[in-house]
């Protein structure tokens, strides 16, 4: 069992858990990811890594309660743990000094930026971050982000926090600028990144998505993870998780990501209770 | 007991009744059966069925227990050379290897040399009464990737040597394809798990959940004190067909589907809780046996057509004639002679059907297999809703990435020498990652090679 050390209700719904496991704290870095099960009965459920301690052995993971399984991990408290957690896997972000750098995150998709933000930052990059979410109340790693941002933008669909709108609407006004950007690194939902690579698209500025399509093992063992990119077929778990967002089938991915919509919602109604009375 | 000429048949469960149910298709021999069938065996001196066998089993010898019926001495004598023969009695090609060099052949039918092999086996398992051989435990250490039959298989010989093995798995559970691949139907998974428990017994630890090549490197191991590696880790990413339409909802590679069922227990969603996704007409693409084994689980899962597209004719099929016989029989279609041109989507970008094109058999190729060419104008569409590609895989290359020295040939598979020794010192290879895709037992044996030379390497070092 992999236990958890610490856990914290980052806003309804998102949760943040502390897990120790020394041999993945040991390799993580920033844009990799786990696959962990929650029980025996568990699915395979990839999470990108949202921070790492490699002196106590412990991996940060940030997760929202979307189906059965991220709603059963969110009901571990600390002191349990989960039955597998294997990683680091995919490819870590290309970490080195290129100039200014904006980082996008958008809703739970704020947790694996952070980690990236930070390794840009410390490698000597002008580190501009974008965080959006609905309202106030899913902005979440506010003061991490702006600990390694040298300039941070907040913004909410309501307004209720920072300026309203969309994080594309910042971030177009960096394009405008005169000042040349390296790089834009953007992770959060799918519409959102596919969003950022339309703005920056015509600004010609290199656009790096970190895409989380379903996926089984993870080691590149079962093809579920497919993406077209360009016009090559490429495993996320593998190839990626990073790719170039001016290349990435978004409609295709969207599509993909939709195959267990209908199960994930007989999940919750049907074996989800049955399984959180049997389990306690 | 009377001598019989003709090879005793396998009890099955009826067709009909099992292309809707997961328990095995074969029931097993009773004893009797196994008498009958043992004293079939001529033993001859030569023993020409040894050298058909990949592990090179003791095979008149067990057989003669059996006659005496020592039917616990004779799963002993077995496991002299194999730690797994309840997977080996069910799964190996036996027909293509020992029973193949069976002089019985000449006269009829080999001695059913795979059937008696499950026999002991299972009767050994049922008794409970698994002895242990004494080992000499030394102090070095070797590592195994992978805990598939190759990796099972080396670990088991190592721990004989009294080697203090670690196997390291990627996966949350002990097996390989054993557990994830092949169906429960062919092979039970608590099959699998007693023979795991074996190896286990002789002293091996099995740590899941560590993927070499990113938790812990080739490097790695050797710096915590492993003596050297041996690299079982499979076969890899699956391959798919690059036509149009692949990445449409309802396409599977076969891995990934029977991942879902075998090792996730799929089909019992949503208790446990990975769904797997299954329409009611169904094509597979492929003629092995993972083709097989994709269109029978698709039929057990509630399918109502469930079509076998394969590019050239039956003959040609790789897959064991009598898993294309136990899939006609459960009623999977052969759309023989015949290969997939696009999958057709609805707009919602799930599969609506496999436009295919008619084929026949033109001149021979590299393979010796005659080529199959399109018939122009014969293209047509299967109404097929779930496409499951079954075509073989590539080597993963997980491994060869980040272990500086090891030499991979072009096709990604890793480069060894008769004894399964990579370029690196120390480190030795063998089953899919070496071969790529192949049989259990091809797997096994290459395990006992290298833990053959692992041993004379560390003997000498």
């Amino acid at each position: 069992m992999y236990k958890i050390i610490e856990k914290k209700i980052l806003s309804q719904g998102v949760n943040q858990l502390v897990i120790d496991a020394p041999l993945v704290a040991k390799k993580a870095q920033p844009g990799e990811f786990i696959i962990l099960r929650v029980n025996e009965n568990g699915e395979r459920v990839p999470l990108t890594i949202a921070d790492f301690d490699r002196e106590k052995g412990t991996i940060t993971i940030i997760f929202q309660e979307v189906g059965n399984s991220t709603r059963l991990l969110g009901e571990l408290e600390v002191g349990e743990g989960v039955a597998d957690f294997v990683g680091p896997l995919g490819h870590p972000t290309q970490i080195e000094k290129m100039g200014k750098i904006v980082c996008v995150g958008g809703g739970i998709g704020v947790a694996p930026i952070f980690p990236i933000a930070r390794g840009m930052h410390q490698a000597g990059n002008q580190v501009v971050s974008i965080i959006g979410a609905r309202n106030r109340e899913l902005v979440i790693l506010e003061d991490d982000m702006r600990e390694v941002s040298d300039e941070l933008t907040i913004t909410t669909d309501d307004g209720s926090h920072g300026r309203k709108g969309l994080v594309t609407d910042v971030l177009k006004e960096l394009l405008e600028d005169d000042e040349p950007i390296a790089e834009v690194i953007a992770i959060g939902p799918v519409v959102m990144m596919r969003a950022v690579a339309e703005t920056t698209r015509p600004y010609g500025v290199k656009t790096i998505v970190s895409l989380n399509p379903i996926m089984v093992d993870g080691t590149g063992m079962c093809g579920g993870c497919r993406v077209a990119v360009g016009d090559k077929t490429k495993f996320a778990c593998v190839d990626g998780p990073e790719f170039d967002g001016h290349k990435v089938d978004f409609a295709s991915l969207m599509a993909r990501q939709r195959m267990y919509v209908e199960q994930e919602k007989q999940a919750s109604t049907e074996g989800g209770k049955c399984q959180c009375h049997c389990q306690k | 007991m009377p001598l019989s000429k003709v090879r005793q048949p396998m009890p099955e469960q009826c067709p009909n009744e099992r292309r809707r149910n997961f328990s095995e298709v074969a029931t097993g021999y009773p004893a009797e059966t196994a008498l009958i069938e043992a004293n079939r065996c001529l033993q001859c001196k030569t023993a020409p069925c040894r050298t058909g066998c990949p592990v090179e089993v003791d095979i008149p010898a067990f057989i003669q227990l059996i006659r005496s019926e020592k039917y616990e001495q004779a799963a002993q004598k077995i496991k002299e050379k194999s730690s797994l023969p309840a997977v080996c009695g069910r799964v190996c090609p036996q027909e293509a290897q020992c029973e193949s060099h069976c002089v019985l052949n000449k006269k009829g039918a080999a001695v059913a040399i795979g059937r008696l092999e499950r026999f002991v086996a299972d009767y050994e398992r049922n008794q409970g009464t698994t002895k242990l051989p004494t080992i000499e435990a030394g102090n070095k250490k070797v590592a195994v990737v992978g805990a598939g039959p190759a990796g099972l298989t080396a670990a088991g010989d190592l721990a004989l040597a009294g080697y203090k093995v670690v196997i390291f798995e990627a996966l949350h559970k002990a097996g390989g394809v054993l557990v994830y691949g092949i169906p429960e139907f062919r092979l039970p998974k608590d099959i699998v798990a007693a023979e795991v428990e074996y190896v286990k017994k002789l002293g091996v630890e099995i740590i899941t959940n560590v993927v070499i090549g990113k938790t812990l490197t080739v490097e790695d191991l050797f710096a915590q004190g492993f003596e050297a590696v041996f690299i079982g880790s499979g076969a890899g990413a699956p391959q798919f067909m690059n036509i149009p339409g692949e990445n449409y909802n309802g396409v599977y590679s076969a891995n990934e589907f029977l991942t879902r069922v075998n090792l996730m227990k799929g089909y019992d969603f949503p208790n446990q809780h990975t769904p797997v996704w299954l329409g009611k007409n169904v094509a597979i693409v492929g003629g092995g046996n993972v083709a097989m084994d994709a269109a029978r689980t698709s039929m057990r899962l509630g399918a109502e057509h469930v079509w076998l597209v394969y590019r050239r004719s039956e003959e040609e099929m790789p897959a064991r004639r009598e898993e294309i016989e136990h899939a006609k029989e459960e009623g999977i279609e052969l759309a023989l002679l015949t290969n997939p041109l696009a999958v057709q989507g609805n707009d919602k970008g799930w599969v609506s059907g496999l436009e295919c094109v008619k084929m026949q058999l033109g001149e021979a190729d590299a393979s010796g297999r005659r080529r199959p060419v399109e018939v122009a104008g014969s293209n047509f569409v299967l109404p097929a809703d779930t496409v499951i590609i079954a075509i073989g895989n590539t080597p993963n290359p997980l491994i060869p990435q980040t272990t500086p020295g090891l030499v991979v040939t072009k096709k990604g598979t890793i480069t060894v020498d008769d004894n399964g020794l990579t370029t690196r010192e120390g480190v030795y290879a063998g089953g899919d990652i070496v071969t790529g895709a192949a049989t259990v037992i091809s797997a096994m044996g290459a395990g006992k090679r290298a833990a053959k030379a692992i041993n004379e390497y560390l003997a000498e070092k």
